[in-house]
């Protein structure tokens, strides 16, 4: 099967949920710094633990982006502990496209920042943006 | 000349297609002589070099010396013992920052670097000027992607130890223009290092002729195997340098207080050095000489023509290159606007293409160059117009894919 099928590159093309979301609850930024890959992950979070919006933005590859984009598709109405559990396996099955030992890092640098933005406390990590 | 059947790697497939190799700039694939060498030591006078008695021992010392003399006719040191073999180029670096930088380089001292280098001829003179509270200097670019030598002229000063300055930029390919940079250094009594980790295979060097005082390369990027690198020193600096490693091989005489050291060039070979690496090495080199370093000058001049050529049609796309094309080895550098080098890299793949993406070990260089990292082609004598033309096709299915 081919790396780049339609929803990859639609993903790619039309990031969803692209930008920045004000009055955010949680935040993080990542970077995989060999191939120039850097993501910031934001989200807004209900009193009761529930992800009402998930935005996100950064600069990478055709597979960085388009994971990140389906992922915070994939987030919004899932709890804070729904979305800790998300797994590496969980990524690859949304991709649906085989990812080689070389892709895995673009591949799982949205859920790493979504960890990061998970672990820190509200607002606590990289408000810088990139 | 078809040296393909020199290289059975080049009969293989990848991904279903014929392998296209065109990461020569990263390693260079190996010629079966050198591969055959390996083998004959391995099979046939295995055994650990220097002190033995017996012949088969002293033929693999010999051979092993054998190489440092190629080496050092490789590259017109005169005198082999100015000859060390290390790990790899960044390890002769390294070599240098532990034993003259050491000694050498005091708090408020200066050294040079050039935007172009590689990591390796730019992070450890970063670290030996943290440690010795140094300045670290660097030549920028001028307008037509080489050296700045106006800029250069002023960074110099008397508080300049050394310059350290790569022949050929792994980037973009770019010569730079080393006896110049040489002259200009010596003039102020500072010291040059060459890393000639990209330029020595594909350009060779003349180390009397430029009258550098360290060069540095690596073996597996001019057909030898890894784990090889080459240290040349001149000798006056290298006796009155401090050993690097301690051990076996590079001692004198040893009691249970002190130890003297042996002499250059084995004082800086601690331990059992990488004998059969290096016989191959020789062998590596005997092959480009039989080539001959101006023809694959030539051919990497023409090949590169040919891709620039064909590239240059490409809408959109950029070239990192200079616009005089005299000061250039085979390298073609490119972005896709709209596209990640990554992904270009994943594609050419597909098509059998080898090809190297992301800041090549060069990151403040590709910053330089306003990219998010680059995807670059790096051609070798064996590499054909073919090659460039599968690459294109490789391009255009890029273009295809992300709709451009």
């Amino acid at each position: 099967m081919d790396l780049y099928a339609e929803n990859i590159l639609d993903h790619y093309r039309n990031p969803r949920n692209f930008g920045s979301l004000k009055g955010c609850d949680h935040k993080a930024k990542d970077a995989n710094p060999m191939c120039g890959d850097k993501l910031v992950m934001e989200l807004k979070v209900t009193k009761s633990g529930k992800i009402s919006n998930a935005m996100f933005h950064g600069i990478g590859c055709a597979i960085s982006q388009a994971a990140a984009s389906m992922l915070t598709e994939k987030l919004k109405g899932m709890s804070l502990t729904q979305a800790g559990k998300i797994s590496n396996d969980d990524i690859y099955k949304m991709l649906a496209v085989p990812i080689s030992q070389s892709r895995v890092k673009c591949a799982l640098l949205g859920l790493s920042t979504l960890k990061k933005a998970l672990a820190g406390k509200k607002k606590a990590l990289g408000s810088k943006n990139i | 000349m078809g040296f393909i059947k020199d290289f059975p790697i080049l009969n293989e497939k990848m991904n279903g297609k014929r392998l296209v190799y065109l990461d020569n700039a990263a390693t260079s694939q190996k010629p079966v002589a050198v591969i055959e060498a390996l083998e004959d030591y391995y099979l046939k006078y295995n055994a650990n070099i220097h002190r033995a008695i017996y012949s088969v021992a002293e033929k693999a010392t010999q051979a092993y010396e054998n190489t440092r003399k190629l080496v050092s006719d490789f590259i017109n040191s005169t005198d082999s013992s100015q000859i060390i073999f290390t790990r790899n180029a960044t390890e002769a670096i390294n070599l240098v920052a532990y034993t003259w930088g050491e000694t050498n380089i005091k708090k408020g001292d200066e050294i040079i670097v050039s935007i172009m280098e590689h990591h390796s001829n730019l992070v450890t003179w970063q670290e030996l000027c943290c440690r010795k509270k140094a300045v670290l200097k660097i030549i920028p670019l001028n307008e037509d992607l080489n050296l700045d030598l106006k800029v250069y002229q002023n960074l110099l000063t008397k508080k300049t130890k050394l310059v350290a300055v790569t022949q050929m930029a792994n980037v973009t390919g770019v010569v730079t223009q080393l006896a110049k940079i040489i002259k200009l250094a010596h003039k102020k009594g500072a010291l040059v290092l060459v890393d000639g980790a990209q330029g020595v295979p594909h350009l060779g060097i003349d180390v009397k002729k430029l009258d550098c005082d360290f060069l540095a390369f690596s073996a597996h990027k001019m057909c030898g195997p890894t784990g090889v690198g080459v240290l040349y020193g001149k000798r006056i600096l290298l006796e009155k340098m401090p050993p690097f490693l301690f051990g076996g091989e590079m001692i004198s005489h040893v009691t249970l207080k002190k130890a003297s050291w042996n002499e250059i060039p084995w004082k800086f070979e601690a331990g059992t050095p990488n004998i059969a690496d290096v016989i191959a090495f020789g062998e590596a080199i005997k092959y480009l000489q039989k080539i001959g370093m101006e023809y694959i000058r030539k051919f990497d001049a023409l090949l590169l023509e040919y891709a620039l050529f064909r590239f240059s049609a490409l809408k959109g796309i950029i070239i990192h290159l200079p616009k005089d094309l005299s000061d250039t080895g085979g390298i073609l550098s490119f972005n896709i606007p709209g596209v990640h080098p990554h992904d270009i890299g994943s594609i050419f793949n597909e098509e059998g293409v080898a090809i190297r993406v992301g800041n090549l070990c060069a990151e403040p260089f590709v910053t330089a160059l306003k990219s998010p990292g680059v995807a670059r082609m790096s051609f070798y004598f064996y590499n054909t117009k073919e090659d460039v033309d599968a690459a294109f096709k490789a391009a255009q299915k890029v273009y295809k894919i992300f709709g451009l």
